[in-house]
């Protein structure tokens, strides 16, 4: 299983801020899973296409596309603001 | 922090929350537990690594806060006022655009996302460094 995590807008654009799920078929790696998560959600799908948007994996930050095999936690973070 | 006898400055900034006139009545602050320690970590250690701090302190609350409640304290412990200073200055303009938290600020007019503003990226751009 593969558990997504939404923060920030992501989390409103997709009305929760867990998932878990079994890895799609034809889904190999988190560019493929963006695309997969808005294939039905207009709204979470423009929220995904943001340049600003972080994704890690398995809580290590990735610039890169980075290949899942079905057990990662796969986190999508809106822009951030602490402070 | 400041059990340090060789630490003669020692600066300490709290952030609280802003109630803008009766706009804001709730801030919820989000976070994600493991990566935003670890985040924090690493602009905490940028900070004592730059300004050679003899100690430092961040701590960030989350969950919903009210106005006037703290949001965070930092805190730096130098030799010299000026290091600490802006330690403190940096950690704060570090923790802005670059802690993993998410605000959602709510109010009678609503709720809204709080993200970090320009303004705030420019105040991080002047320590021009990355960690």
């Amino acid at each position: 299983m593969i558990t997504i995590l939404f923060f920030g807008r992501l989390s409103e654009a997709a009305n929760t801020g867990r998932r878990t799920i079994p890895l799609p078929p034809g889904v190999a790696d988190t560019a493929a899973l963006r695309g997969w998560l808005g294939r039905d959600e207009p709204a979470l799908a423009a929220a995904l296409a943001e340049p600003a948007m972080g994704i890690a994996v398995n809580g290590a930050l990735s610039r890169t596309n980075v290949i899942l095999t079905g057990n990662e936690e796969v986190a999508f973070m809106a822009p951030v603001s602490g402070g | 922090m400041a059990d340090h006898e060789s630490a003669g400055a020692i600066a300490s900034f709290v952030g609280a929350v802003r109630g803008e006139s009766g706009e804001v009545t709730l801030l919820d602050l989000s976070h994600y537990p493991g990566f935003t320690e670890r985040a924090v970590a690493a602009i905490g250690e940028a900070a004592r690594v730059r300004f050679a701090l003899l100690g430092y302190r961040v701590v960030h609350r989350f969950g919903p806060l009210r106005p006037a409640e703290p949001i965070l304290f930092v805190g730096a412990a130098a030799p010299h006022r000026r290091a600490a200073l802006d330690a403190v200055a940096y950690l704060m303009d570090g923790l802005k655009t670059d802690a993993p938290f998410w605000k959602r600020e709510h109010g009678p007019a609503g709720s809204r996302w709080i993200e970090a503003r320009d303004t705030d990226h420019a105040d991080r751009a002047r320590w021009e460094e990355s960690w």
